[in-house]
């Protein structure tokens, strides 16, 4: 799979994460905004999760659930298939973004309408579905808080949860001023930058879109293989409004969010709020089955996405990335994501879980520095509501890396050669004292003060990054010799 | 072949390591987290909780019930009032606001005040309440476009914990959980009240001796 038919999840011309990182990194304000924001949803997240002594026993329930509806996917993807049809919905399946957006135009095509109103979604963020819609002439409303802050600004997701997570309030108000008159209603007049006020700005901007919309679009955080019920958990009222208002609603969902039975919400309504928002309950969720008649959307299409997932499934260690229910406590959580945000890991799923899933998606080789973009400190593990092991998949995918590096390459590159040397010298134990006498005496040619600083040539790879201590002037082995003469050492 | 044929290939494909005899009641989901959270009193827990979202909450007797509707209404200064289909008569009560019936169009919907309904079930540990659009709450556009929801809950509708609600709820009915009035924390992750969902929600808790 090429990286463009996989569309945003790997944003094209994206520097690789150390790089990006880098940028980053150097923006105080950035920097301030990200401290502030995960500080708080980790200290909300910590204190609801706290209320329930049975956590564990939930976060187990809840993946082993996913363990097992995902080895047995395609199952459960024809039993919703048939109760989906059954309540007079219709499935559509695509196997790449190209596919989905192909079904999701022509759908808004056949409706003869120009625009539709979209809930916030992962699953059309990751597809490009605005873009492709836009080519066919078709605009897009984003209706979500933050979502219409990242369009009205031209930007780009930054947050799984919460999108625009790299402004602060200053910065949108200063978007809503200019920005929301070309998309129709303008900000209004002596705008303050009180989240109160921007918010209500939104619900102005947004109503008559709401009332005026024929067609929406959506995502889902859950299908019911056993019952065709789908689910959208929110928290403004935008989902509601897009959900019941228009005549033609369409879900695009990826192919892991299907649960076997109507009983397994019970589990995932108490570990995806409380993991995400920090909140005993969000104030919204939603669930439908089919159309009902004489309440809401009187057509109903799902699309089921596969755009890289059976790839994913295919790998028995990586497969668990796909029981992510896109709480996103890992980003919270993350030394590294709170000091870089989301935009440098160059894709939609940024954080922990982006960095196992998006390499998955698309292949290890058009996103070979995310495996690396972790301390592997485990915290993302510990967060996990489905005990995702992210530690874990990253450093398997970083033997893929290699290997994938290796099988490129005719001549081994640095890194392979010092690994190669390193095997021959450890194995003998006559190389091994030869080596650490030259390395004592090396270490104190290239050393100041004890450490060693920054090295020419081939070593500056590792060395830029990191202070080596510099080796001891006596290996153990060659000073257990010298004072035990006569020990037992062979 | 078709997407669909190519999708359930890569499945079945992705998935060779799994016996082809596997049972779906081979690896039962360890269900040993509790039924319920929730202390002895169900029904002061959902009010607290409830109102920790800053929603309004009181409770009222059978017999004060209609008085104490009445009451929130004014105090709200309504003018409008949307009553759904299979409200309960005598919970209505009169006043100086104009009552709306259906059918009715986004528009009439969008201008009025307020909307009184009842509720499916109430969820004490959460503070949830949970509408199937039945009788005396109406069509989901109901409880939406009005900036003001009150909604009567009697207290043995409200239920301990999130799986009692799960087993009881219809899956086949549109279902719409409500957690205190709209909110957003998409700015510096600051909780406000109040987007496009009703700005304010009261609940009224209908119960035989209140606990006040």
């Amino acid at each position: 799979m090429s990286p463009d038919s996989g569309t945003n999840v790997v944003w094209l011309g994206s520097p690789g994460f150390p790089e990006a990182a880098r940028t980053a990194l150097g923006d105080p304000q950035l920097r301030r905004n990200l401290r502030k924001a995960t500080a708080t949803i980790r200290d909300k997240r910590l204190a609801v999760t706290g209320e329930l002594d049975d956590w564990e026993q939930l976060r187990e329930a809840g993946a082993a659930t996913k363990r097992h509806t995902l080895r047995h996917l395609d199952r459960y993807l024809l039993r919703l298939e048939d109760s989906v049809t059954k309540a007079g919905g219709v499935v559509h399946w695509a196997a790449d973004a190209a596919g989905a957006n192909r079904i999701v135009t022509d759908l808004v095509r056949a409706t003869g309408e120009a625009e539709v109103v979209k809930v916030k979604s992962m699953a059309t963020q990751e597809i490009g579905l605005n873009e492709a819609l836009e080519q066919a002439g078709i605009r897009a409303y984003e209706t979500d808080l933050a979502e219409l802050i990242v369009q009205l600004g031209d930007d780009r997701p930054s947050h799984i949860l919460v999108p625009a997570i790299h402004r602060n309030r200053a910065e949108i108000r200063e978007i809503f001023q200019r920005e929301m008159g070309a998309w129709g209603r303008p900000a209004p007049d002596g705008l303050t930058d009180e989240p109160r006020a921007l918010a209500e700005a939104a619900r102005l901007h947004l109503r008559d879109k709401f009332l005026r919309a024929k067609v929406a679009v959506s995502g889902a955080n859950f299908a019911i293989a056993e019952t065709g019920t789908v689910g959208v958990v929110e928290s403004e009222g935008n989902g509601r409004m897009c959900l019941t208002l228009p005549e033609t609603l369409i879900t695009v969902m990826g192919i892991e969010k299907v649960l076997p039975r109507w009983q397994d919400l019970e589990v995932f309504l108490q570990l995806l709020p409380r993991s995400s928002t920090g909140e005993r309950m969000n104030p919204y969720t939603s669930t439908w089955r089919g159309v009902t008649p004489g309440d809401g959307p009187q057509a109903f299409h799902l699309v089921l996405l596969d755009n890289g997932r059976t790839a994913t499934l295919a790998d028995t260690v990586g497969r668990q990335a796909l029981a992510c229910i896109r709480c996103s406590a890992c980003l919270n959580v993350c030394p590294v994501y709170e000091r870089t945000g989301g935009h440098a890991y160059g894709s939609v799923y940024p954080g922990p879980i982006g960095a196992i899933l998006t390499p998955q998606l698309v292949g290890v080789e058009h996103a070979a520095t995310l495996p690396f973009a972790s301390t592997l400190c485990g915290a993302c593990y510990d967060a996990c509501p489905v005990k995702i092991n992210i530690p874990e998949v990253l450093t398997h995918l970083r033997a893929e890396v290699v290997e994938a590096k290796r099988a490129k390459r005719r001549v081994p590159g640095a890194e392979a050669l010092a690994m190669k040397a390193a095997t021959a010298v450890l194995a003998s134990p006559r190389r091994l004292s030869v080596a650490q006498k030259a390395a004592a005496l090396g270490g104190r040619l290239v050393s100041r003060k004890d450490v060693i600083g920054p090295l020419p040539g081939p070593l500056h790879a590792w060395t830029d990054a990191r202070d080596t201590p510099a080796p001891p002037t006596e290996s153990f082995r060659a000073w257990w010799q010298r004072t035990h003469p006569t020990g037992a050492d062979s | 072949m078709t997407a669909r044929d190519t999708v359930l290939g890569r499945i079945r494909a992705a998935l060779a390591d799994v016996p082809a005899d596997e049972a779906v009641g081979d690896a039962p989901v360890p269900r040993d987290y509790r039924r319920s959270h929730a202390e002895a009193d169900e029904v002061g827990l959902f009010a607290e909780r409830v109102a920790d979202y800053r929603a309004r909450v009181v409770q009222a007797t059978p017999e004060r019930a209609r008085a104490t509707i009445a009451g929130l209404l004014a105090g709200s200064d309504v003018r409008t009032l949307v009553v759904p289909p299979g409200f309960p008569p005598e919970l209505v009560p009169e006043g100086p606001w104009r009552r709306l019936e259906e059918p009715l169009e986004p528009g009439d919907l969008e201008a009025a005040d307020t909307v009184l309904t009842t509720c499916r079930a109430g969820i004490a540990v959460t503070g949830t309440i949970v509408l199937d659009a039945g009788p005396g709450q109406g069509r989901r556009a109901l409880t939406l476009l009005p900036d003001h929801h009150l909604c009567v809950v009697r207290a043995e509708q409200i239920v301990a914990d999130v799986p009692d609600a799960v087993a009881l709820l219809d899956p086949g009915r549109p279902l719409t959980f409500v957690s205190g009035p709209s909110a957003t924390s998409d700015i510096e992750l600051d909780r406000v009240e109040g987007v496009h969902g009703p700005r304010s929600l009261d609940v009224v808790i209908v119960r035989e001796e209140p606990h006040v």
